[in-house]
């Protein structure tokens, strides 16, 4: 019976913490958002006002998952192509050995 | 594998345009709302499963074999590759966003954004497809 207790009691703490963590920080719907770090100067605030005005984009997050990221989009394009060239050649050496 | 009962031929093969309609959609609309190429392409890639799954191997190779699977991920991981190289010839960057940006909001807009998308969700579709491919041919091998 206490060890169904004690992690009942250890999740229900846990997520308690994180709701109040989360509605002490929520902004109303349709503001703009504010995350300022150290004297206003934060990357995400710089990229969210500005995103639009230097990609051209309307979904900030493409912009920045294909211009100020491209490389790591890139990379995961390349580790899905090696993962399927990796799963072709796996299923193949089995067919031959058979 | 054989496919499946007419239930579930006649509801894929109705619902199979739709799917690829909304997969084309997420992608080319990925630069103005939630979605893009990822997302899009796996779309696509499970309507071609629900269609290999319907109708058996045989009639969905018809459609697209493994080798024009295979063209098109190379296909699409060329097209990134080139589409940053063209960075590099017109700018001296790579993957800089050198067409003209247009106004925001517009689906002719943000210069090569849309391309990239279109090229990565060329790449997903088609490598989901091939993964798919390559898995059944063992269990084909298997009976």
């Amino acid at each position: 019976m206490m060890k169904r207790i004690l992690p009942l009691c250890l999740v229900i703490g846990f997520g308690i913490i994180l709701i109040f963590t989360v509605l002490s920080d929520v902004q109303p719907f349709g503001a703009f958002p504010q995350r300022p770090l150290i004297d206003n100067q934060s990357v995400g605030q710089a990229i969210l006002e500005n995103a639009p005005r230097t990609t051209g984009s309307a979904n900030v997050v493409t912009s920045l998952v294909w211009d100020y990221r491209g490389y790591d989009t890139i990379g995961e394009a390349t580790i899905l192509f090696t993962a399927v060239c990796s799963v072709a050649m796996l299923f193949r050496v089995v067919r031959r050995r058979e | 594998m054989a496919g499946m009962t007419v239930i579930v031929r006649t509801i894929s093969r109705l619902m199979f345009p739709f799917m690829l309609l909304f997969g084309i959609y997420i992608v080319v609309h990925g630069h103005l709302t939630p979605g893009g190429g990822f997302p899009g392409g796996v779309v696509i890639a499970a309507a071609a499963v629900m269609i290999l799954l319907a109708f058996g191997i045989e009639s969905a190779q018809r459609k697209i074999s493994v080798l024009q699977a295979e063209l098109a991920e190379s296909f699409g991981g060329l097209m990134l590759v080139g589409l940053g190289l063209l960075g590099v010839v017109l700018s001296l960057n790579f993957l800089k966003n050198v067409l003209p940006l247009g106004t925001v909001g517009n689906l002719f807009s943000a210069g090569i954004l849309p391309l990239l998308n279109i090229g990565v969700g060329i790449k997903v579709a088609a490598g989901l497809v091939t993964i798919f491919y390559a898995m059944l041919r063992v269990t084909e091998d298997e009976k």
